[in-house]
């Protein structure tokens, strides 16, 4: 636990080196770049400072982390705010997005995939074989903008842009269909045919031969003693794919015009502004790492076999 | 490598076909895209924006009135172009910097090993928006900052086979016989990681389709007026409410493509892996 976390740092630490390093590729600099050509050099070397491009990249280095470490993400240059604050504030909506986009991937996925490895090669097999692949193949900002277009625009269904009224939990509920829709249907396909085939060779153990000799039902082998241990690489895919979530969150957030933190990030971006960049990108970077170490942990809990073959290795 | 048994084993099933067919497709549009185009991709006629599909347009035209279809079969070239010039740098800087680390010294090795988990930390399309709001858009930039994205995947493959090469008996063997390391490398080391690289790259394709089309359509990837799948996306966005066949046509293109190299990718790694071929 202690090796995984402090890796998980180190990887932190590395991913602030190479965003500092980053802006140090940059031809010019980067106020340059934001003030634009005819700036003076006066205005140039404030916005550096404020920036703190003025200092070595070591002494760079150690600043942000320290401030990193108290929550102190740098200054917003455009709007002079603090961008620890416009992070959390974006949080939210993003959290919402993902935490939707995966139970969705859950839902249906889990479902979609135990049918298949039940009856392998039926009609059913074969067609959720096709869906699986075909959601697979989308990637989510085509979804977006075909849910949006069908959705929204012509059947008039779900709103069309925004994330709803603050405060109001429902109506954000609502607003978050379509995009979590079309963030999570790729995740349905990935669960599904990684389901379907643990499945099937869970299902071919010795130990569920034992079950059914011993008259247990289908549904009682399936549902108690073959589907947990089925979900566990399903569980280790969906934690990889929360980075991809993530990253996902940009065009799904940019495409409904909703507030988070890909859309924060994008924003960023666009007006080269970069404290809001490496701030954002570096929460983005941790909650990454973070989900994986938890992910990693989970396994812990759910597959006894990993219990045991820690506790031997505890002994030896 | 046996290439017609190879072909032979990706067809055998429904989904093989369909990625060769698709993807074959694909390359001979990309190759032959002056040919299949009926139109200039980038004469404006601003008499005609905004059409819908006609026989002169059989996709439409965009806001400028470009014609979409040519427009489409163009952005074939730079989609497929992308992919395999990223793909390519990636596998050979991976595959050096891969191979390289298994036979350094342990403290080159973990740096090596060190800078991919680094890049690795990044989630890949907020690496590369990262690494794009440095490098600033344009087509070199985006070919540049997608295959420093997909390095480390090469290069941890290449590492761990080269390892476990180096623990094998005919390696020994070879080196007894006195064999210098780079005839080891060449004749032995290689020949016996491409397989697994291979099968790795040819997954890698869609997702690489995928983020050029990705950072295109965000507007920091390939800039018009260059036809590219992502841009005419970005513009169907735009106008989606007066000319949806922009958003249809560009999207529908990159679905079939992502579906036929998946499906290929996916053939192949069935037809290549040899552990996979006893589970089926």
């Amino acid at each position: 636990m202690i090796f995984k976390l402090l890796t998980a740092a180190l990887a932190v630490v590395g991913a602030v080196l190479l965003l500092l390093s980053l802006t140090t590729l940059i031809p010019g600099d980067p106020a340059t770049v934001l003030l634009g050509p005819r700036a003076t050099p006066e205005a140039v070397a404030a916005l550096n400072s404020q920036m703190g491009l003025d200092l070595p990249l070591p002494i760079r280095l150690v600043r942000f982390l320290a401030h990193a470490f108290a929550g102190d993400l740098g200054r917003d240059v455009m709007s002079g705010r603090p961008v620890a604050d416009m992070v959390i504030e974006s949080l939210p909506n993003t959290a919402l997005l993902a935490v939707s986009a995966i139970l969705l991937a859950i839902l249906f996925g889990i479902p979609l995939g135990a049918l298949s490895a039940v009856r392998p090669g039926r009609i059913a097999d074969q067609l959720i074989a096709f869906l699986s692949v075909g959601f697979v193949s989308a990637p989510s900002f085509v979804s977006s903008i075909f849910l949006l277009l069908v959705f929204a625009l012509w059947l008039d269904w779900f709103p069309v842009l925004g994330a709803g009224e603050r405060g109001d939990f429902l109506d954000q509920l609502w607003h978050v269909v379509l995009p979590a829709v079309a963030l999570g249907i790729t995740w349905v396909g990935y669960v599904a045919r990684l389901l379907r085939s643990s499945l099937l060779e869970v299902l071919n153990e010795p130990y569920i031969r034992t079950m059914r000799a011993y008259g247990l039902s289908e549904a009682v082998v399936l549902l108690k003693y073959a589907l947990k241990p089925a979900c566990i690489p399903t569980l280790a895919v969906l934690g990889m794919g929360v980075g991809e979530l993530l990253g996902g969150a940009v065009f799904a957030e940019v495409i409904f015009n909703r507030p988070g933190l890909g859309s924060l990030i994008y924003g960023a971006i666009e007006t080269r502004n970069y404290p809001v960049v490496q701030g954002g990108v570096l929460v983005v970077v941790i909650l990454y790492l973070l989900t994986n170490v938890v992910v990693d942990l989970s396994y812990v809990w759910i597959d006894p076999r990993v219990r045991l073959q820690m506790q031997s290795r505890g002994r030896a | 490598m046996d290439w017609r048994k190879l072909l032979r084993e990706i067809t055998s099933t429904r989904a093989g076909t369909f990625g060769v067919i698709s993807v074959g497709l694909l390359l001979v549009i990309a190759v032959f895209a002056p040919l299949f185009a009926i139109h200039d991709p980038n004469a404006i006629a601003p008499m005609d924006r905004l059409q819908p599909p006609s026989a002169m347009h059989f996709f439409g035209t965009d806001q400028l009135g470009r014609d979409l279809y040519s427009r489409v079969i163009y952005g074939t070239r730079i989609a497929i172009g992308v992919a395999v010039v990223v793909i390519s740098v990636s596998l050979i800087v991976g595959i050096l910097l891969g191979v390289s680390a298994a036979y350094a010294p342990r403290p080159v090795d973990q740096l090596i090993v060190s800078a991919f988990d680094i890049i690795n930390s990044f989630p890949r399309l907020i690496l590369a928006l990262a690494l794009v709001a440095v490098l600033g858009p344009g087509l070199t930039n985006v070919i540049l900052l997608i295959s420093i994205a997909f390095i480390p995947q090469f290069g941890r493959v290449a590492r761990a086979q080269t390892l476990a090469m180096r623990n094998s008996l005919f390696f020994e063997a070879e080196a007894v016989l006195g064999a210098e390391p780079w005839r080891i490398l060449l004749h032995h080391v290689l020949p016996n990681i491409i397989g697994p690289i291979f099968v790795l790259a040819s997954m890698n394709i869609p997702v690489v389709i995928t983020i050029e089309a990705g950072l295109s359509f965000l507007g920091v990837g390939i800039r018009p007026p260059l036809a590219s799948w992502g841009g005419l996306l970005h513009d169907g966005y735009t106008y989606l409410d007066q000319s949806p066949w922009l958003a249809l046509t560009s999207g529908l293109a990159l679905m079939v493509a992502t579906l036929g190299f998946t499906l290929l990718g996916e053939a192949l790694r069935d037809a290549i892996d040899p552990k996979l071929q006893q589970a089926r």
